[in-house]
């Protein structure tokens, strides 16, 4: 024995350790991935050989080469088994590899159960220590199930090192395995006056990290608390206490008021920073909860408001960098006091420090006013100009946007201002994503903005020329965007008539270039149709055929070249174009030379049916446009309508008609048609998934017939399946790009109105800083300029409460109506019912803590699958204890330790056991549980069936939900309830796992 | 909770990390990778927070980190962790590493990723501080190398010999280690 021993060590001298790894890797710099592979292949040989030792330093090595991104999932088996070695060094080398690369979903995870238990309940605290630090990375359900009850007992462990680790254990095993919190609780309440401090610290800790989620749970605790916090002198405790505290006081008041004053003194006094900082916070959290009617209130908000100041003005980064943070906090609650210190805020604006300069970024938000916001908003885009990173300049045009659209617009006076601000910020041609963002704000304020339009009209106009000036250099990337909208805008409001005949040649050759990424080039061709078209009609009316004639001839030839165009929208969208001006141009004049010229199109055909005006409706109607009245044409119809017959318009009417904003819920307040019923199946074969895709082909009878013979009508699915069909439903409508999504959140509403983009052509050439000239106007005005003002209506009351006090001055000057919200369904009231996310972990942890522990809920250490017999008995143990129930179950157990102690027995105590023996143990443990199985069966004969199931189950729901008012009641009850309870839990296990335990059998 | 340990160097290798959420070994380096371009870019005089990590954490998470000569220590914690107090449990791992390897430098850290993690182990325990108390960490430590040290026991001695012999060997040696390793690389040969 001994001579192996030498002899595996004389090996293992020669074999390579971390050191030469890490030594040869830097070596081979140049082929550093070779000499990995190679090493990688000496390890997997290492790793077979038997003696512990050398398995350890291959271990030791991979753990070396996961960090560098090499994955050694498949050496699991390899580490358990150096984890599982008996001395310290090799489990200090097994459980670090272990730490780093495994996790909750890691096969093979069960095995370690045992030898965990084994090292918690090691005589040595460090083997029991690292086993705890080890597990806290990967513990899974199944080992915080099954562990619990050994970490529990650690947390009274004689050893505060031991308790300390066991204590923030705890929290891991309530994430995984949330039933372990209620019975666990008491014990971590008493750990919070434990008299070692590195415990208390500990549970504070973990008691902190679960109120952080579900605070309400844990008021009772806070005179505990409370007294921690006054009597501690340990800064990293207090600071988690005064955190803590701060997430309990919204939701009692009174803790807060109890609050303010030793916070105030602690303010005063201490010298850590760190703490100071986190009393300043809490106070504000103070601040929020309670009402303003608290004596000291204002003196509070002061004194926050002057130390976080101190804090801004301070040379270190950091502590100006926390100052901001902590103001923005006040900022929701007190804007006014926030206010005053504008000028700081500003000044930070200018900081070289990127994060700091953010956050001032963020306060602005909150800072500007009718009266301030041209000045802030000139500063940001001076700021934009010097930027030099892109995050910043993104942020900087992402705050502009938000602080100028922030409440329906409150604090924009001037539109036109506003315009040229998104016309200034297009020329400084940011990223496309971007570009999207001032489109969207463009047709935003084009369709709220009554009293712009105009103005907005003309610059989009604008821009448009300026594009098609460039060309042909193609527009940049978010001018690329913002003409898209431009475009849009231009067609929708332009009324000037010298705007729209200089605009239709500067679309049309917007729409000749761009390539592929330029969505905007069919949008241009439709506005350049639909500016003609209203052109067209005001020289009608005019009676003026030779501007007529000239507009459409040279319509027609800047459409031309588009014919032809690569792009198929644009393509598409220049024939229909290209054949409605035809049309009319035949009508106005026959022999027009630009028909004659053409031979290239439609002649042919459309000259024939030109007479036919009829055609044209069809034409149109194919095409989806909108069209409003076109019945009334028939054959050669003359008369009193002007030069064209009322071609012209009828042509104009097609675009006639306002688009009004969208409200972002509109698409699901769409009610349901009553006699629609989606879960009707529309073909037989349901369960091809060509079902849904291939409905229109070949089956119309079963999908437009009403379905009798379907092989099962709805009424025959249970509940289960039907929600399983809408959930696949559901799944699939995710993937389907056709639907729309209703979760997505929308800032602005973009993807509901209908936004025709525009392309500009070049980086516009910048004039300089057209939007200044409001903001000296502004300033020199005598706030009399009347603008014809309609009241906003329907504004929602909660930003006129707010706003209405510190403007009150300001209203004189008049603000154009802003059209808020958005159309609805009829019938449908706007509202913000938005499900809370579904995958948080504490959720499980909301559980009420105060309510006495019933006996299910007992925690018992629970013997795993592969039972080692110490373990196993050592839980035993413990749980006959605990678990002095009725004498019949204790037979049963009995009968059951028997049966244990027969299967194991024969079965070896190590963990490394071969295959062969594994599967062993798993038929055996399955036989035994058919066995116990059964014995189970009769009795609970009274939960025979399925429907006392259920019963049963309702039952054990309400019992659980039960408060408080319930408790007398449940006296009584608690014989009959939890007799059934126990019978309830075991039936789920038993379904659930297939594989009973004999702790489980003990409930 | 403490999300995510990084250490790497000026130029971005990983000397160590320590990951509290699972991620796999790929996502691991991109976060690695990502946390570097981040923090590279800062100036040392501007502050040690950071926002904007994408692929780690999200509106809640932060990154705060030192500089320390070639070494960037960066921690990712949520917001209930106290910023400065994070900043000072940075400093009391640092003074622990150097209390550790005497004088730590970047190469210690290379050779002994395995003993930085030990510290680590004793200061942070799955994502939540254990300890700040430097004497208590190196107390810990201490008795644990010494369990370490006991087992080890005769047995280990010609294995050391031969470490020893095959560190002498190397040329790059000289250049990497520090000198006074020699005596006793010297004194282990004569046992």
């Amino acid at each position: 024995m001994a001579l192996k021993k030498v002899k595996g060590n004389f090996e293992r001298m020669f074999d390579k350790n971390l050191t030469d790894l890490v030594r040869g890797i830097r070596n081979n710099k140049d082929n550093e991935a070779k000499y990995i592979a190679q090493c990688m292949e000496e390890i997997k040989v290492e790793l077979r050989q038997d003696n512990i030792g050398v398995k350890a330093n291959a271990v030791a090595k991979l753990t070396y080469l996961q960090m560098l991104g090499y994955d050694i999932s498949w050496a699991i088996f390899n580490i358990i088994e150096v984890m599982s070695s008996n001395k310290f060094t090799y489990k200090r080398i097994g459980y670090l590899a272990a730490s780093q690369s495994f996790h909750a979903d890691s096969e093979l995870l069960m095995l370690t159960t045992n030898m965990i238990r084994k090292d918690l309940n090691a005589q040595n605290q460090y083997e029991a220590g690292l086993a705890l630090s080890g597990l806290s990375c990967f513990i899974s359900h199944d080992l915080a199930r099954d562990l619990a009850n050994d970490i529990m007992t650690l947390m009274s462990s004689t050893k505060p090192y031991l308790r300390m680790k066991a204590v923030l254990m705890m929290y891991k095993v309530f994430l995984r395995y949330p039933e372990a919190l209620r019975p666990a609780f008491p014990k971590l309440k008493e750990k919070l006056e434990d008299p070692d401090p590195g415990v208390q610290s500990a549970a504070v800790n973990v008691v902190c990290e679960l109120a952080r989620k579900n605070p309400k749970n844990y008021l009772s605790l806070a005179p505990v608390f409370f007294k921690l916090m006054t009597t501690s002198t340990n800064n990293w405790m207090l600071i988690k206490i005064i955190k803590l505290f701060g997430a309990l006081t919204p939701l009692e008041p009174r803790l807060g008021k109890k609050l303010i004053e030793p916070l105030t003194n602690l303010i005063h006094s201490t010298s850590a920073m760190s703490l100071l900082y986190e009393c300043i916070n809490t106070v504000i959290a103070v601040l929020i909860s309670i009402s303003s009617g608290m004596p000291g209130h204002a003196a509070s908000v002061q004194l926050c408001v002057q130390k976080l100041r101190i804090l801004i003005e301070d040379s270190d980064q950091n502590l100006k960098y926390l100052g901001l943070l902590a103001m923005s906090r006040i900022l929701k609650s007190h804007p006014k006091s926030v206010q005053a210190h504008k000028d700081l805020v500003l000044s930070c604006l200018d900081d070289k420090d990127e994060s700091i300069r953010l956050r001032a970024l963020g306060l602005l938000y909150g800072m500007v006013s009718k009266k301030n916001l041209m000045e802030i908003v000139k500063k940001l885009m001076v700021h934009m100009e010097r930027a030099e990173g892109t995050l910043y300049r993104d942020e900087l045009l992402m705050r502009i946007i938000e602080i100028c659209s922030q409440n329906n617009y409150q604090h924009v006076v001037d539109f036109e201002w506003y315009v040229t601000v998104l016309v200034e910020l297009t020329e400084m041609e940011t990223s496309a994503k971007h570009g999207c963002t001032l489109a969207a704000q463009l047709t935003e304020v084009g369709a709220r903005v009554a009293d712009v339009r105009a103005f907005a009209a003309r610059e989009c106009g604008a821009l448009c020329a300026w594009a098609a000036a460039a060309l042909p250099t193609p527009p940049g990337p978010a001018s690329r965007e913002v003409l898209y909208a431009a475009a849009y805008v231009l067609a929708e409001y332009c009324q000037e008539e010298s705007v729209v005949r200089e605009c239709i040649s500067s679309l049309l050759s917007c729409a000749g270039v761009g390539g592929a990424q330029m969505r905007a080039r069919a949008v241009c061709v439709h506005s350049a149709l639909k500016l003609c078209a209203r052109l067209l009609l005001t020289y009608e009316r005019r009676r003026d055929l030779d501007a007529a004639l000239a507009i459409i001839r040279e319509t027609l030839s800047g459409i031309r070249p588009l014919l032809c165009s690569e792009d198929m929208e644009v393509q598409e969208r220049a024939h229909n174009a290209f054949a409605l001006l035809v049309i009319v141009l035949h009508r106005l004049n026959p022999d027009d030379p630009a028909l004659q010229v053409d031979g290239f199109v439609m002649p042919v055909s459309v000259t024939s049916l030109s007479n036919q005006t009829a055609t044209l409706v069809e034409h149109e109607q194919s095409n989806g446009l909108e069209k409003e009245e076109s019945e009334e044409l028939t054959n050669g119809e003359e008369t009193s309508q002007g030069f064209s017959g009322g071609l012209i318009e009828e042509l104009a009417s097609l675009f006639e008609g306002e688009l009004k904003p969208v409200a972002p819920k509109a698409q699901k307040k769409v009610p349901m048609p009553s006699d629609l019923n989606l879960d009707k199946w529309l073909s037989r074969d349901r369960w091809s998934s060509e079902s849904s895709s291939s409905e229109g082909e070949g089956e119309e009878g079963a999908v437009f017939t009403v379905q009798q013979e379907d092989a099962r009508p709805l009424s025959q699915f249970t509940p289960e399946e039907l929600h399983m069909l809408k959930e696949a439903r559901r799944q699939e409508q995710a993937n389907n790009p056709h639907y729309l999504k209703d979760d997505s959140p929308r800032s602005y509403q973009q993807d509901d109105i209908p936004i025709a983009e525009l392309a500009l052509e070049v980086p516009l050439q910048v004039h300089s800083k057209r939007s200044d000239k409001y903001l000296k106007e502004t300033t020199k005005k005598t706030k009399k300029e009347k603008r014809h003002t309609k009241k906003r209506k329907n504004k929602p009351e909660k930003y006129s409460t707010e706003s209405e006090s510190e403007e009150e001055g300001e209203e004189l000057c008049s603000r154009p109506a802003v059209e808020a919200g958005g159309e609805l369904p009829e019938g449908a009231a706007p509202s913000d019912d938005e499900p809370p996310p579904h995958d948080d972990p504490h959720r499980a942890l909301d559980l009420d803590l105060d309510l006495p522990l019933r006996e299910e809920e007992l925690l018992t250490s629970r013997i795993h699958q592969y039972p080692s017999p110490e373990s196993g008995l050592l839980g035993k143990k413990k749980e006959s204890k605990k678990n002095k129930t009725s004498a019949k179950i204790s037979t049963e157990k009995v009968s059951n330790k028997k049966k244990e102690k027969k299967t194991k027995r024969n079965k070896d105590i190590d963990l490394m056991l071969s295959e062969v023996d594994k599967n062993d143990v798993v038929e055996n443990l399955l036989i035994d549980n058919i066995e116990k199985s059964k014995s189970d069966e009769h009795t609970k004969q009274n939960v025979t069936n399925d429907k006392n199931d259920e019963y049963v189950k309702n039952k054990t729901e309400k019992h659980r939900k039960s408060k408080k008012e319930l408790k007398k009641d449940r006296e009584s009850k608690k014989n009959k309830l939890s007799k059934k309870d126990k019978h309830e839990t075991k039936r789920g296990y038993e379904e659930a796992l297939g594989i009973s335990t004999p702790s489980k059998e003990v409930i | 909770m403490i999300k995510a340990i990084l250490v790497f160097n000026n130029h971005g290798k990983p000397r160590l990390s320590k990951f509290y959420q699972y991620f796999n070994e790929d996502m691991q380096q991109q976060i690695i990778k990502e946390t570097f371009q981040l923090v590279s870019k800062r100036d040392d005089n501007v502050c040690n927070f950071l926002e904007g990590g994408s692929l780690i954490g999200g509106s809640d998470y932060k990154l705060i980190y030192r500089h320390y000569a070639t070494l960037y220590f960066v921690f990712c914690v949520d917001s209930s962790e106290s910023e400065l107090g994070i900043l000072d449990l940075i400093q009391v791992f640092v003074e622990t590493l150097d209390k550790c390897f005497e004088n730590v430098c970047e190469l210690d850290l290379i050779f002994h990723a395995d003993a930085a993690h030990q510290v680590l182990d004793e200061l942070v325990m799955g994502g939540m501080v254990l300890q700040t108390n430097m004497a208590d960490i190196l107390c810990r430590l201490q008795e644990q190398n010494k369990m370490q040290k006991t087992e080890a026991g005769i047995s280990a001695a010609p294995a050391r010999a031969v470490s020893a012999v095959k560190s002498m060997n190397l040329p790059q040696q000289l250049r990497d280690m520090k000198l006074p390793d020699l005596p006793q690389a010297i004194k282990d040969l004569k046992f």
